[in-house]
């Protein structure tokens, strides 16, 4: 499990530089980019830093990864939690983030 | 070329070690009166540092209508089976409430009835939407005039001279700097330590754990080698997990009341107890019989409490959410198969850690701990956890009144000599991965982790010992290209060093009280005999082991004494 960067979307602003708390992702020719993946532990705080979406999330094969990554978008309140198959289509979850669980 | 970093001194009235739960409302409550300077010193960013990265689900301990503070004290000291301190426990539930509200007023969101009332779960959890609760903590830390904080700044050692403490050393993590922090108190707030043991999934997810992988054990070495008394190590701390994505199952089980059943379908919830380490320990014993996998029972729940767990799991495990959806299958059409995990030691769960007084003091006068680095105090979760920064903070404006200003020597420079050897060492064929690799294979084989079932035996403990041991000539000669590697070659010493304290104080608790969490397979049984702390402390390169009686039913609150020259007069019995 560990995150992906799409280097194109990337501005440079550092947020998730700053963030992340493994100290994992470096900013190499102003493009973010993640540094032993594998030390990753899935928070996903840089997903929510990013204001580009450069960042996804994944679950490696070993703990039942098939290729599907996870993004964040927010708009408001609301968290929009999206997964993209391999295939190419998306399942939606929307949280808003002013309501409690209710678990 | 010699490579050399750059040094910096800097002096301030109160360090903070670690801005994570604990480190950060300690911050808030000296930012209150002002009166100090405070410095927090992170080695991430104080935003999304520590055990709330990711966010919580819940808040495991608040004081319901209708109960007490001590109604708390006693479900944790049965829970730790007696070895608990109540001084400790009593003071924590005696301000969970506090510390919630006031967590609440900074925008934490918190369920409520239509009465406008806290929604619970269970006797002593409310629901909440944790997920930006660390953002909440961080800035009401930040907002005090008088609190600064230095991120990504990695600290690796106390400056002490005749027992008192006078700040701390560490490094950049990103630039060739390295800090020397004068201060007149320092709180302890670096959190407790996975990965000493070889984790669930040791490959491509070896990081995907329960505990924060950059939990390494830092306040614990840095204590230790200052010759701070350690407790309880020997209580770890397994967690039961979905299996595969290590994302909690309190959400499932108390959430939707699921069950805990076999893989014949039996529901084994309690056959084995219902004590936190039981509960791991039947999982176990299930295992061990050949009657796994085991699951979390879900296959009725109904689509709408499917969708409120897909929304809970985001806003604390998004990994579990990705892993039904992506599988095809939700927890309504497939029960959630559990493990438990590999064991941690932490001092918010169980009661391992620094071994403290009333006041949150350390053994080491001017250090004080709080939060899942100090022990004694199991279930604090992150309301005690903030409970005891809080009252650490105040014992520390008190300390202060005496006006003791830090010495300043030069005993830092060796400190930072051995940054600067790691620099200049010329690379070998071992890399860091393959010594944090040794170093989970040998306590999960001879100091009980998963693949032993958690138990362990005397003659396994002396071998991890020698084998733990013969790694530190390893690790001197690793090289750190920079202080990124720098940092990771000091998270496996501080686990080092941990490791052969934790084998220690499994060796010295000749019984098993605690299944899994302390299953010492040479003494079995419960003895009545070790009603009673384990204790450690490093004097003269050796660890001394020290039982103390218990700080329970008719207790006096505990409060350490030391003399004018910093040298501890008192520090409970012993035995």
């Amino acid at each position: 499990m560990s995150i992906r960067i799409n280097t194109p979307s990337c501005v440079g602003c550092k947020r998730c530089v700053e963030v992340c708390p493994g100290n994992l992702i470096k900013l190499v020719d102003g493009r973010a980019y993640i540094n032993r993946p594998k030390d990753c532990w899935g928070c996903t705080s840089c997903l929510k830093e990013c204001k580009t979406g450069a960042i996804q999330f994944f679950l490696g094969a070993d703990i039942g990864g098939k290729g599907s990554i996870l993004s964040v978008n927010e708009q408001g309140d609301e968290r929009h939690w999206i997964v993209t198959s391999p295939e190419g289509t998306t399942k939606t979850i929307t949280v808003n983030t002013k309501e409690s669980n209710k678990y | 070329m010699e490579k050399e970093l750059q040094v910096e001194i800097k002096n301030t009235d109160v360090l903070i070690i670690g801005g994570g739960t604990a480190g950060c409302y300690a911050a808030y409550t000296l930012g209150i009166t002002g009166e100090h300077k405070v410095l927090i010193v992170e080695k991430a960013n104080i935003k999304r540092s520590g055990c709330l990265a990711a966010g919580v689900n819940a808040i495991n301990a608040y004081i319901t209508e209708g109960r007490v503070p001590q109604d708390y004290v006693d479900y944790c000291k049965q829970d730790a089976k007696g070895i608990v301190r109540e001084d400790l426990l009593l003071s924590i539930s005696e301000n969970l409430n506090e510390v919630t509200h006031t967590l609440e007023d900074n925008g934490l969101v918190i369920l409520k009835d239509e009465n406008g009332k806290y929604v619970t779960r269970g006797n002593r959890n409310i629901k909440i939407n944790g997920e930006n609760i660390k953002p909440i903590l961080a800035k009401m830390a930040q907002d005090s005039e008088n609190v600064s904080v230095i991120n990504h700044v990695n600290i690796t050692d106390l400056l002490v001279k005749n027992n008192r403490v006078q700040g701390a050393v560490g490094f950049d993590v990103n630039e060739s700097k390295a800090y020397v922090f004068y201060a007149g108190a320092v709180l302890v707030a670096t959190g407790g330590a996975a990965g000493l043991y070889r984790p669930n999934n040791p490959g491509f997810s070896r990081h995907k754990m329960w505990y924060p992988p950059f939990n390494t054990g830092a306040g614990y070495a840095m204590g230790i080698k200052a010759g701070a008394e350690m407790t309880t190590l020997e209580m770890r701390f397994i967690a039961l997990r979905c299996k595969d994505t290590i994302a909690p199952t309190g959400t499932i089980a108390q959430g939707v009341r699921a069950k805990q059943m076999n893989g014949l379908g039996e529901i084994y919830e309690t056959k084995y107890g219902v004590a936190t380490c039981e509960r791991v320990y039947g999982t176990t014993e299930e295992n061990r019989q050949g009657h796994g996998p085991c699951y979390l029972k879900t296959d009725e729940i109904s689509p709408q409490q499917e969708d409120e767990l897909y929304k809970a799991y985001l806003n604390m495990a998004p990994s579990q959410t990705l892993k039904w959806l992506e599988g095809g299958q939700g927890p309504a059409e497939q029960n959630v198969e559990i493990e438990g995990t590999e064991p941690y030691i932490v001092g918010g769960h169980t009661a391992s850690g620094y071994w403290v007084d009333n006041n949150r003091a350390t053994t080491v006068q001017g250090l004080y701990a709080a939060g899942d680095v100090a022990g004694g105090a199991p279930q604090k979760y992150v309301t005690g956890a903030l409970a005891e920064g809080k009252l650490a903070a105040l014992s520390i404006a008190d300390y202060l009144k005496n006006d003791l200003s830090p010495e300043s020597d030069d005993s830092w420079k060796n400190i930072i000599s051995e940054y600067n050897q790691f620099l200049n060492n010329v690379n070998t064929n071992i890399s860091i991965e393959q010594l944090e690799e040794a170093m989970q294979k040998i306590m999960d084989e001879y100091a009980g982790g998963i693949t032993k079932g958690y138990q362990y035996n005397e003659t396994g403990l002396n071998l991890a010992e020698e084998k733990i041991k013969g790694l530190y000539d390893v690790l001197s000669a690793l090289e750190a290209k920079n202080t990124d590697e720098l940092l990771q070659i000091y998270e496996i010493k501080e686990r080092l060093d941990l490791s052969l304290s934790l084998i220690a104080h499994l060796r010295a608790r000749k019984e098993t009280r605690w299944h899994s969490f302390g299953e010492n397979m040479s003494y079995p049984e419960v003895n009545k005999d070790y009603e009673a702390y384990i204790n450690s402390v490093l004097e003269n390169g050796q660890l001394k082991i020290i039982k103390r009686p218990l700080v329970v039913d008719d207790y006096e609150p505990l409060v350490f004494s030391f003399n004018h020259d910093g040298a501890l007069l008192y520090a409970g019995g012993e035995l």
